[in-house]
């Protein structure tokens, strides 16, 4: 498919969406993007966690991006935040982990327990 | 980091951290001065001479947990290997500019690597920012744009999934032409 095309396509699903969801009913993934982020592969897990989404067709989920959060050690970071939910964050993800992290926890509401270095305040 | 890109991308994370709302990425590869050329220009905050003269130093943080400035001494470290060198110049108020430099035949270049994912990965946050990145190879040239993406999208936002995923994409297809493959 050409490219803007595709673009088209991509600007009515979201559109459906946006009139389809409340305000704030949106999932949000977050990837940490310090230095040690990036060196450690978050860039990858990115991509893993954008493709794994599209081959999902899930819609309702932003996917953001925050700095260092000083916890270089555990890099790549991933926070997953449902709706309602309080937020998780994944320690030393990587493409795999990040695919099965969207598989179970955005998709089916499973925390993978093994890989969560911190939780929020419900 | 073994691609380009992944400097690229810290550079833009500095950019972004310094609260840059626009950011110009120019690449340029010269054959016949066997150059290559990148350079990221923002209007974030800046940095006034002692800090400039810092953030050069690998042992010099902004603040014990964050460690801006740590990607550009390694950027340093990788253009110097390839026969050239970064140079930062920025003023308080008044943004920055880096521009590295190296042989473009230099055995030791590393691939540009994924610049798709570099820019989706920069674009991907809830405020905006206007990203501009300009490619020039010899005679050919790639531009992208996210002004012009999001005067298409209208009220779409650029950072949901299928969005970023287009980008990426899209952008690697039109760095694919630049080294005349058809891209993914
Ligand atoms: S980049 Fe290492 S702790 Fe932030």
């Amino acid at each position: 498919m050409k490219s803007l095309e595709e673009l088209q396509k991509i600007k009515e699903t979201q559109l459906e969406a946006i009139r389809l969801r409340e305000a704030g009913q949106k999932a949000k993934i977050v990837v940490g993007m310090g230095t040690c982020g990036i060196a450690a592969g978050a860039r990858e897990v990115m991509s893993a966690i954008l493709d794994e989404l599209g081959k999902r067709r899930l819609t309702n989920v932003d996917v953001t991006q925050t700095g260092c959060i000083g916890l270089c050690a555990q890099e790549p970071l991933v926070d997953v935040i449902l709706p309602g939910k309080p937020r998780v964050t994944y320690g030393k993800v990587d493409a795999n982990k990040a695919r099965q992290i969207v598989a179970q926890h955005v998709v089916n509401g499973i925390v993978i327990s093994e890989w969560v270095v911190n939780r929020g305040e419900e | 980091m073994e691609e380009l890109a992944l400097h690229i991308l810290d550079l833009l994370e500095n950019a972004l951290a310094a609260g840059a709302r626009q950011i110009l990425i120019t690449i340029e590869e010269d054959e016949d001065r066997d150059l290559l050329t990148i350079e990221v220009r923002d209007d974030g905050r800046g940095m006034g001479a002692e800090t400039l003269q810092k953030a050069l130093d690998p042992f010099y943080t902004t603040r014990t947990t964050r460690k801006v400035g740590l990607g550009l001494p390694l950027f340093q470290a990788t253009a110097a290997q390839c026969g050239g060198n970064v140079t930062l110049e920025s003023r308080p108020g008044q943004g920055t500019r880096v521009v590295a430099t190296m042989k473009l035949s230099h055995p030791d270049l590393p691939p540009l690597g994924d610049m798709g994912a570099t820019i989706a990965a920069a674009l991907s946050r809830e405020e905006p920012v206007e990203l501009v990145y300009h490619h020039r190879r010899g005679q050919k040239e790639f531009k992208f744009s996210s002004a012009w993406l999001q005067l298409h999208l209208g009220e779409v936002p650029l950072n949901c999934g299928p969005v970023l995923d287009w980008i990426q994409r899209y952008i690697n297809k039109g760095v694919a032409e630049l080294y005349g493959g058809e891209g993914k």
